[in-house]
């Protein structure tokens, strides 16, 4: 049944979040979706402990100048890692600037995530390698790629759906309106991950959208809205899995709101105590998506002291291992800046010649 | 063929583009079952059916922003902006994805797409449906911004934009779309990014693109027949790249340049080829180099554009400034 046929009802998110395990760590139950199977739960586990300390790994390199800047998603592994687990062999993910934990979940070497953020070039991957694009800055603009990029595969008859995150603060830029509709009336295979951590830099919800949710904002546009639960790792995997197979499946687009929290400030270069109460954060804490699931495998049996400690020695390599490939000094070639504007690069010769002339002497100077 | 005009060299172009290559995918505002508000794509979506040639919803960041996923895929869309200034809302997905994404992934990423804008004035259009917005796109590295001016040029600068590695802002004199030629299409004409002399002359060289170059040709033919002037005119074609080896060998000959078109002269491109030309030809210049071109102002209303636009008038008033010997 495409979206168009649905009932206009069915396009409404559903009165609460999906939510499959509670604050607590128990298992809640919500009408039409299952806990993913033990294996999948495992892995949400351990890739939101290696995201949350290649986080924080990241975010120690800018103190050390290794890093021009970090954009921290502390508090919303359960959204980046579920939903990129959800995604197919054949899918895409369009991701943000804030969103190097689900690019490293995605299989993105690490070192060439933070290229970015490194300052070393604008993107550090082969996004065909990855099925992935290049980490976007100007907000929601890659979502109208990801648009375009799945029709593109509908219409090779290739079963691809795209998954794309915008945050809240997006959802009010004109360009995520356009991909919404062009999404929906060409029944494009996208999926619109909407991480709600309610802060758009210092900006709040509530002076960026009057929406009930912005999973509402899907009915607007004859798609299925679906809002889950941000911090639950398994709520996020079971609603995205389910709206990526629907898009699959030829049945169109949707919109899945999670909501979360932006633990840390907008970036490390920012003050949240400007904008925003601790209290508030405090209260966020309560509710870590990683402790929820924690507790969750250790009362199912899936998680215990040896293996908990096994994913944190994993965590602790990867950790070492940003810090070894990141704490030296990145080898650029200035003459590269030439070389990818143009098919060919002949066109800017003369200042690459320029250019080239130079670098002996400064060379020299140091 | 015989008698062609610019619309029906396009739309031929885009025809035997689609033919040719089952990549090539054409979509924008109202270029289905209408054929686009100037025709350009007329018949398309019959012959090719609606997965070759579409509607899209009505917003021009979505048809370029889709356009960039599509060419990411490995299609090669070629979208359509119903006027100049409809362009604009696209400004962003054009300047910072279409013109970036080759440099922003090392060249992994290759965007082969055309977005095909009717642009000038010259037509009566109201508010909004006359810019001459070029030097926007030419300020954009990583842009082949080019220009047609004849019908055989049209038809075989767009099959040549079409089969491009890079995006290309394909301008279209929207004046000229009704101008006719004979031509046996398929034409082959020079290549996309070279320059041609429309008119060999020894006295001055006229340098224009799109709907100005057949200003520039009645410009040259009165100062032929007024003023006893051989005048060269330089259709340039290709705005980024710029063909600066093509320019400088007229002006070296004739020693006198003016730069025309329908754009703002303050900012505009023609500021980009003087610069050219100082810096390549100074010593062979008998006066400095002109520029002819709107006013500027903002685009005017219909019934004042005549006064706007450059014509044969103000081309030869600049050409009779150039310091000639006998005035000196």
């Amino acid at each position: 049944m495409t979206a168009t046929e649905l009932n206009p009802q069915q396009l409404l998110p559903g009165e609460a979040p999906v939510r499959l395990v509670d604050e607590s760590g128990t298992p809640v139950q919500a009408e039409g979706f299952e806990l993913p199977a033990s294996g999948v739960l495992r892995e949400l586990h351990r890739s939101m402990v290696l995201g949350r300390r290649f986080d924080r790994q990241a975010t120690a390199l800018t103190k050390q100048g290794r890093l021009a800047v970090y954009p921290s998603s502390a508090g919303q592994e359960a959204c980046q890692v579920g939903a990129v687990q959800a995604l197919g062999a054949g899918d895409w993910l369009f991701p943000t600037y804030r969103d190097s934990v689900a690019l490293v979940t995605h299989g993105v070497p690490p070192v060439e995530v933070l290229e970015l953020l490194r300052g070393g070039w604008h993107c550090g991957y082969d996004p065909y390698r990855y099925r992935a694009g290049p980490q976007c800055t100007p907000l929601a603009t890659n979502a109208l790629h990801a648009v375009g990029l799945a029709h593109a595969a509908r219409l090779r008859g290739e079963d691809a759906a795209a998954l794309v995150f915008v945050g809240d603060g997006a959802t009010s830029e004109g360009d995520a309106h356009e991909a919404f509709n062009f999404a929906a009336v060409w029944g494009a295979p996208v999926v619109f991950f909407v991480q709600n951590n309610q802060w758009a830099i210092s900006v709040p919800l509530d002076k960026q959208s009057k929406a009930p949710t912005l999973a509402h904002k899907a009915i607007g546009y004859g798609m299925p809205g679906h809002h889950v639960d941000g911090n639950d790792a398994a709520a996020v995997y079971a609603v995205t899995a389910r709206a990526l197979s629907e898009a699959r499946a030829g049945n169109g687009p949707s919109l899945v709101e999670g909501l979360t929290y932006r633990m840390d400030a907008h970036t490390n270069a920012d003050d949240a105590t400007r904008y925003r109460l601790g209290d508030e954060v405090d209260l966020w804490r309560e509710r870590d998506p990683l402790d929820r699931l924690a507790a969750l495998l250790r009362e199912s049996g899936l998680l215990d002291d040896a293996s908990a400690h096994a994913v944190d020695e994993e965590a602790e390599g990867l950790a070492a291992d940003v810090r070894a490939q990141l704490g030296t000094d990145v080898h650029l070639n200035p003459d590269e800046l030439f070389a990818h504007v143009h098919a060919e690069p002949t066109r800017l010769r003369e200042q690459a010649d320029l250019l080239a002339e130079e670098l002996p002497a400064e060379q020299e100077e140091i | 063929m015989g008698q062609v005009t610019m619309a029906q060299a396009l739309n031929t172009a885009l025809r035997d583009s689609l033919r040719a290559d089952p990549n090539v995918l054409v979509f924008g505002e109202d270029v289905g079952a209408l054929g686009g508000v100037f025709r350009i794509t007329e018949g398309l979506a019959a012959e090719f059916g609606e997965q070759r040639c579409f509607d899209s919803p009505l917003a021009e960041a979505g048809i370029v922003g889709t356009a960039v996923g599509m060419a990411m895929y490995g299609f090669r869309p070629v979208v359509e902006m119903q006027f100049d200034a409809f362009a604009y809302p696209a400004f962003e997905q054009i300047t910072s994805h279409a013109a970036k994404l080759r440099n922003r992934t090392r060249g992994a990423v290759e965007l082969p797409m055309v977005i095909r804008i009717p642009y000038g004035g010259g037509i009566g259009g109201v508010e909004h449906h006359s810019d001459s917005s070029e030097a926007y796109y030419t300020h954009t590295p990583g842009l082949t911004v080019v220009s047609p001016a004849t019908p055989a040029d049209a038809y075989s600068m767009l099959q040549e934009a079409i089969t491009a590695a890079d995006p290309v802002v394909f301008l279209e004199p929207k004046r000229r779309y009704w101008t006719k030629a004979e031509v046996e299409l398929p034409a082959a004409t020079e290549p996309m990014h070279r320059a041609v002399i429309r008119r060999a002359g020894t006295d001055v060289t006229l340098l224009a693109y799109g709907p100005m170059v057949a200003t520039a040709m009645e410009a040259a033919e009165a100062a032929r027949t007024e003023e006893g002037r051989d005048v060269e005119v330089v259709d340039l074609r290709s705005l980024s790249p710029l063909d600066e080896d093509t320019v400088c060998a007229s002006v070296r000959k004739t020693g006198r340049a003016v730069i025309v078109h329908e754009a703002p002269v303050f900012g505009g491109y023609g500021a980009e080829v003087a610069a050219t030309i100082n810096r390549r030809c100074f010593h062979y210049l008998e006066a400095p180099v002109a520029r002819v071109g709107g006013f500027d102002i903002p685009y005017p209303s219909p019934k004042l554009e005549e006064h706007h636009l450059p014509h044969t008038g103000r081309i030869l008033d600049a050409i009779a400034e150039l310091q000639w010997e006998e005035d000196r």
